[in-house]
């Protein structure tokens, strides 16, 4: 064996600074000191700064009284509530709007796109001038016009456009009943889950039968039924345990029932409205991206337009659309803080407006928010990072 | 966007906080201007014309500490700010006093790394309410729409009174002022609250003035006074005594008309505050006639109060803002 080896060409022994893996981990190890020493510093020094100028440090304010009132609140919250808990009211309204705004704005989006690329000429060109024209007006106009707009458009309360005596709609919001749950609502809830359950089980079934068959089977009305009819039935066995609290007028304004404001609306609908033309165009680029032989080749296997814009374009599109279409939700989620100016209480109005200045400490409000942001940012770009790579997978 | 101001702000936070506590006036004197923060437009206390010049009895402090140190009053450049911006570009180090409707509160005095340098206009918070509404008073206002500015005491404030007085309340909140009056006038809130000045200041910007009225309730204590940064006592005193000089001008009967003939006089309070006896210039830091600069390029309070408030259209007559010695609570320590 040791002869075997001492008869192989003569090893070459490289110095460890010249061996680039060693010099490579030296210097990142070198990166790595610098920054957390200058982190180190920047830290000392801005706390040292921050006590020599007198300016309260520390993260106890998060549980001293807030004091001041949020328009809009998705968990319980008053003005004895605490400045933590008034972040949560902001952070939880940022996440219900970019929620929303990134629904409607794919929905949208995909619609217009392929629109887009319609061969029906008018219906081509109105979706152009959609894009064109949303895409290229500044977001804040748009949320402005859109806030005053509806604003203006509105009457005042005892003025209030009226259906059926239960939803009003006024410059305070748009007032609806609310669903009150009596006793047995929670079976009409398992009926439902059933329901989707039972779904879910038989579209694989379906799938798994069209694989091995050939034939179809049309889940979609199955699905239907299922999902109104079971709860529907839960409900009516139940005795129908659900009553509704309706908003009434009372003094100024109306009282009761659940109310959307018009700041929502006119922020839902601006990022929705501009975050749908940039989606279109992604759309747009994606289907284009699939080589036009690849609908010729459905269409003469007989692949009718439907399913094969259904089955064979858009599973090929989707992946390129993903990636940008990812970026774009976070640009919706991050947009949504433009909302200060038309005082929808989300995180940064409500945290980095009212909470900062009620306490003056910028370093730490500012790092916690943009730590948030950070937070949500990486939590979309997980969850789109892990649809791509499920979708990726299906290549063959 | 507004992620690119908040880390800018974070950034200059680290930045300059490293040498705010230098001497500010020695800066100031280097750069050869006061950099002087006021609001956004706030007719009467700080408001640009169409020709950029900024005027306003807010706006007239910047001016008496330019003339005090420089004996120009026009040595002055100002950042506009609104509420939620002003605390943090003071502690900053971006502008050198902030002078812009601020009420002096506890917290902001001992929490924020500042300084009140005194009052130049007692105020306090009201409400204002379209005429056909047909309320008379802030009692009747239970389940009103509320319409006001983030980052600011009237906020709180309000919060307070109705929570008090036993009255629900929405609070719509926002971040700047032309949004609010906007708002308000195109229906979104029934009332719009701030403080009274700023409800006469801020009608004239309505559509139809004379739809609405100002309810007469006041809530609050709302003491509105020039700022620095904590740490700067010498600054802190330029500050502070420009205000004062203003004040003691008008009780002694010194304007801008008259100044020249009451330079060497007999009285020996008007001699030490035109600076002919006395170092209080010296101490100051600044030359020997700094008040008498003042005086003579801004003119008393009295005179810049007239000038900027108690004329079409705002009217705001002087009120408690009138001297102590005519029934007021305006009152400056002495120049002795
Ligand atoms: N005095 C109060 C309120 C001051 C305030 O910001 N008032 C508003 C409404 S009158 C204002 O001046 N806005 C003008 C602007 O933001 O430029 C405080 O210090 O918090």
């Amino acid at each position: 064996m040791a002869k075997e080896e001492s008869a192989g060409p003569p090893e070459v022994t490289t110095k460890p600074w010249n061996d680039p893996k060693v010099r490579s981990i030296f210097f990142q190890v070198v990166l790595l000191i610098l920054v957390v020493l200058a982190g180190m510093y920047i830290f000392g020094n801005t706390a040292d700064n921050l006590e020599r100028q007198g300016i309260a440090t520390g993260f106890s304010f998060f549980g001293t009284t807030a004091g001041f009132g949020i328009i809009t609140h998705l968990i319980e919250y008053n003005e004895a509530s605490s400045y933590g808990r008034a972040f949560a009211v902001g952070l939880l309204n940022t996440l219900l709007v970019a929620f929303c705004g990134i629904i409607a704005a794919t929905i949208l989006g995909v619609v217009i796109g392929i629109s887009r690329l319609s061969k029906n000429w008018m219906v081509s060109r109105m979706a152009m001038v959609y894009i064109e024209t949303f895409r290229n007006i500044p977001l804040l106009l748009q949320i402005f016009f859109w806030y005053f707009a509806v604003l203006r458009a509105l009457p005042q309360p005892k003025n209030s456009v009226n259906f059926l005596d239960s939803i009003f709609i006024n410059s305070r919001g748009i007032y609806m009943p609310s669903a009150i749950y009596e006793d047995g609502f929670s079976l009409v809830l398992w009926a439902l889950g059933i329901a989707v359950v039972a779904v879910v089980v038989m579209t694989r079934w379906a799938h798994k039968r069209q694989d091995q068959t050939g034939q179809q089977f049309h889940t979609i009305y199955y699905s239907i039924a299922l999902l109104i009819g079971l709860p529907l039935l839960a409900f009516t066995v139940t005795g129908f345990p659900l009553s509704w609290e309706i908003p009434a007028l009372k003094g100024f304004n109306f009282a009761g029932g659940t109310v959307i404001i018009p700041e929502f609306v006119a922020l839902w609908l601006s990022l929705s409205i501009y975050t749908a033309s940039f989606i279109a165009e992604i759309v747009r680029a994606g289907i284009q991206a699939v080589s036009h032989g690849q609908t010729e080749a459905a269409h003469a296997l007989g692949i009718k337009a439907g399913p094969t814009l259904q089955l064979v374009i858009l599973p090929q599109a989707l992946r390129v659309i993903i990636p940008p279409l990812s970026s774009q939700f976070l640009n919706l989620t991050k947009n949504s803080s433009l909302a200060t100016a038309i005082a929808y209480p989300e995180l940064v109005s409500v945290f980095t407006g009212t909470v900062l200045n009620q306490t003056g400490q910028a370093v730490e409000i500012i790092s916690v928010t943009m730590a948030v942001y950070l937070s949500i940012s990486l939590g979309i770009s997980a969850m789109m990072n892990w649809y791509n790579a499920k979708m990726a997978l299906v290549e063959r | 966007m507004k992620t690119i101001t908040s880390t800018v702000m974070l950034a200059s936070l680290f930045a300059v906080s490293a040498n705010t506590s230098a001497a500010t006036l020695d800066e100031v004197v280097g750069k050869g201007h006061v950099q002087c923060g006021v609001s956004q437009g706030l007719p009467g206390f700080s408001n640009f014309d169409d020709k950029g010049n900024w005027s306003g009895v807010d706006v007239d402090i910047c001016r008496a500490i330019a003339a005090a140190i420089f004996n120009d009053s026009e040595a002055v450049k100002y950042t506009p700010l609104s509420s939620k911006e002003r605390f943090t570009a003071l502690q900053s180090g971006e502008i050198d006093v902030l002078s812009r409707n601020t009420t002096w509160t506890a917290t902001r005095d001992t929490a924020l790394g500042l300084n009140f340098a005194g009052v130049n206009y007692y105020d306090g918070q009201g409400f204002m309410v379209r005429k056909d509404l047909g309320v008379n008073s802030a009692l009747e206002l239970d389940g009103a729409a509320i319409c006001t500015q983030t980052g600011t005491t009237t906020e709180l404030n309000v919060a307070d009174y109705f929570r008090s007085n036993d009255m629900a309340y929405t609070v719509v909140a926002y971040e700047k002022s032309d949004e609010v009056v906007a708002a308000y006038d195109s229906g979104r809130c029934d009332v719009y609250t701030t403080d009274q000045s700023g409800l006469y200041a801020q009608r004239i910007k309505l559509k139809d003035v004379s739809a609405h009225k100002v309810l007469p309730e006041v809530i609050s204590k709302e003491p509105l006074g020039p700022v620095v940064r904590q740490g700067d006592d010498q600054w802190f005193n330029l500050v502070k005594w420009s205000l004062y000089c203003m004040i003691n001008a008008e009780e002694m009967g010194i304007t801008s008309q008259n100044i020249k003939s009451k330079m060497n006089g007999k009285d020996p309070a008007v001699k030490r505050l035109l600076g002919e006896e006395g170092a209080f210039g010296e101490n100051l830091g600044v030359s020997p006639t700094w008040c008498g600069n003042i005086v003579a390029q801004v003119g008393n309070y009295g005179e810049s109060f007239a000038r900027h408030l108690s004329v079409d259209p705002l009217n705001i007559s002087r009120g408690v803002n009138e001297l102590w010695s005519k029934g007021g609570i305006q009152y400056a320590p002495p120049i002795r």
